[in-house]
């Protein structure tokens, strides 16, 4: 039962970084109709980049959290200007390989500049892990969860009530009516794009913290698209609820199946899901349903 | 559509269908096929101008090439995406590599089984492309592409594990199969054998379903296609392609292991048929050609840039995977339909010159 328990927690940590990833991509891909293939990239851009912040440069936190934000900003703006705006109106077969092309460059040039060796972040969190009964957790995943719910609220107010969420929102919902109201669609993807990369930064800093930073955290970015199918490819809570859901079932599958299959369940587990989800219900539990008629 | 030449008239249309049309294009057809007939045994000089082994270089591109018709039937023609095909590769050559070492079937017969084998897998994780398309369809794939890799990483009575399997280099009816040479001959029959058949299949009326399929596929059903069926049947021709190439592999290379078929061959087999023209018969020879010669072409700067600078060779290796993301996103921005199409715009301006219409 404690063990249960204990696992639980550790995949609700784990689960709110995958939900904050997800909704960078759910954003993209409601506003722009792209999938992201490059979203673990970002993740993993902008962990380096705050470590070196914050070990190179000896940035207090906060700053170098802020000084992230804003590199991932002018990043997400140079890539939807460069590569994703000429892409506008192509087949869904060139916008996936395009993203793919992305992630390629992205993690080789981090790969150049920072090595492929494991780092490890400066301790930000406190230590002392937390027991309660015979749970032991450690405190980052307890903050990690917080900071990743923070974020999450924080993003609802923003698309609730924000004149820029509200145009966010309409031009999810129809390009072309948001045109013909006066929403700038080209902004509205580019500050899509922009959000996209700041949930991703802000997801790679707290799975850095956990994991450490090398190569292996872009394949955070693969562990979202079980949860945004689970989810739906176009709904907000539904990337939220998928990512809590995906993190739960990993770290449960870890916990129980790994002595059946001799380990490594964790890393296929979610890809099992998703495709038993495909199979039953195609777009997911919040997705909507196109539907074509002749 | 491409041009005739002048002069030339079509008076059947047995003449009309032919696949090699004009005597100029025949000419340079049978010329090719003696160049590529004659090849293992005037490569020497290849050899010392390229500074590799050219045989062992075209060996991999035939079967890459093999992979990239495969996959080129599914994505080109049927409009269907796969990032599975990798996995699927890795099927055939585990399922040839099993066959042949452990139940001591006949690398003859192994080869087609691998083929039969991996067709029937891709044809399992084709069954949710009778509900998704696009996107979707590209996601459950590329789950496909994970679940196959964990299986032959840990399945290890049968795989081997992380260790993989090592192949003993086949012999065909008595011939060895071991040497450069002889197996040359063994791929590009293959390749020609493929080629045709892929050249032809789109003339069949399941080519011409695929076709249809892809453009508009509630038209397509409208009209009376099996929808679900020749989604299937293409992912099942697709990996039965993909599967002998990945049985050529595994008795070129000798030894298989898990890692060669991750998703990175998934990518690049896309990259393939994307750069070469998706769609397109050469197209998809194209790509495939270009793709096996570009890590020896970037070889020489990197070769260039370590004796100047010695530090720059670890740099310049995490950088080669880049460059190959760059050459994708280039390609897509600037040359969308391939090299294919840009071969026919040239060889048609020299057609009309000097006139530009």
């Amino acid at each position: 039962m404690w063990f249960f328990l204990q696992l639980l927690i550790q995949g609700l940590a784990i689960g709110s970084v995958y939900a904050l990833v997800a909704l960078g991509f759910v954003l993209i891909y409601k506003a722009s109709s792209v999938i992201n293939f490059a979203q673990g990239e970002l993740l993993m851009v902008g962990a380096y980049i705050c470590l070196a912040l914050l070990t190179t440069y000896q940035v207090p936190f906060w700053a170098g959290f802020f000084l992230t934000m804003i590199f991932s900003v002018i990043l997400a703006l140079f890539i939807e200007r460069l590569v994703l705006r000429p892409m506008i109106g192509e087949p869904a077969i060139s916008i996936i390989m395009i993203t793919i092309g992305l992630s390629l460059v992205l993690k080789s040039v981090v790969a150049a500049i920072w090595g492929t060796q494991i780092k490890v972040f400066p301790p930000i969190f406190p230590q002392v892990p937390v027991k309660v009964g015979e749970i032991v957790v450690s405190q980052v995943y307890i903050y990690t969860f917080g900071a990743a719910m923070v974020f999450l609220v924080l993003f609802a107010l923003f698309f609730k009530y924000s004149r820029m969420g509200i145009a966010m929102r309409a031009t999810a919902n129809s390009n072309q009516v948001a045109l013909s109201m006066g929403i700038s669609v080209k902004k509205v993807f580019a500050i899509s794009w922009c959000v996209a990369a700041v949930v991703s930064a802000v997801g790679g800093i707290l799975i850095g913290n956990i994991n450490g930073v090398n190569s292996t955290l872009a394949g955070v970015g693969l562990k979202v698209f079980p949860a945004v199918i689970l989810g739906g490819l176009d709904s907000i809570p539904g990337a939220v609820l998928g990512g809590l859901i995906i993190g739960i079932l990993e770290n449960l599958s870890g916990g129980y199946l790994d002595q059946f299959f001799g380990g490594g369940v964790k890393e296929v587990a979610p890809f099992v899901v998703l495709v038993i989800i495909l199979m039953i219900k195609p777009y997911g539990l919040f997705g909507t349903e196109e539907i074509e008629r002749v | 559509m491409s041009l005739q030449q002048s002069g030339i008239f079509h008076e059947t249309y047995k003449e009309d269908m032919a696949i090699f049309q004009t005597p100029f294009i025949k000419f340079w057809m049978i010329g090719f096929f003696i160049f590529l007939a004659v090849f293992p045994w005037i490569n020497k000089p290849f050899n010392s101008m390229f500074n590799t082994n050219t045989l062992y270089l075209m060996n991999l591109i035939g079967i890459y090439i093999i992979g990239a018709h495969g996959l080129n039937i599914l994505t080109g023609f049927t409009g269907q995406i796969s990032l599975g095909h990798g996995a699927f590769m890795g099927v055939g050559a585990y399922a040839s590599a099993i066959l042949t070492i452990k139940a001591g079937i006949p690398f003859w017969f192994a080869l087609p089984m691998a083929g039969l084998i991996t067709a029937l897998v891709g044809m399992v994780f084709g069954i949710p492309s009778l509900r998704l398309k696009g996107l979707y369809l590209a996601i459950a794939t590329m789950a496909a592409q994970f679940i196959i890799g964990y299986a032959m990483r840990n399945w290890s009575a049968l795989t081997g594990g992380s260790t993989g399997l090592v192949v003993s280099s086949p012999t065909f009816f008595g011939i060895d199969m071991g040497t450069d040479r002889s197996y040359y001959y063994l791929v590009y029959t293959i390749v020609i054998a493929t080629t045709l058949y892929t050249k032809n299949l789109t003339r069949t009326r399941p080519g011409r379903a695929f076709v249809a399929i892809r453009d508009r596929y509630l038209a397509a059903e409208v009209i009376g296609v099996n929808v679900w069926f020749y989604r299937i049947l293409s992912f099942g021709i697709s990996s039965f392609l993909v599967g002998i190439a990945g049985g050529l592999w595994a008795h070129y290379v000798l030894v298989v292991n898990d890692e060669a078929f991750g998703i990175w061959l998934s990518v690049q087999y896309l990259a393939m048929i994307i750069i070469g023209g998706m769609g397109s018969v050469l197209g998809a020879i194209y790509g495939a050609v270009f793709m096996t010669l570009l890590p020896i072409m970037l070889r020489i700067p990197e070769h260039a840039l370590t004796q100047v600078y010695p530090g720059v060779f670890a740099i310049f290796q995490s950088l080669t995977e880049g460059v190959f993301g760059l050459i994708i996103i280039l390609f897509l921005i600037f040359e969308p339909d391939g090299l294919a199409a840009r071969w026919h715009t040239v060889k048609n301006y020299w057609k009309l010159w000097p006139f530009s219409y």
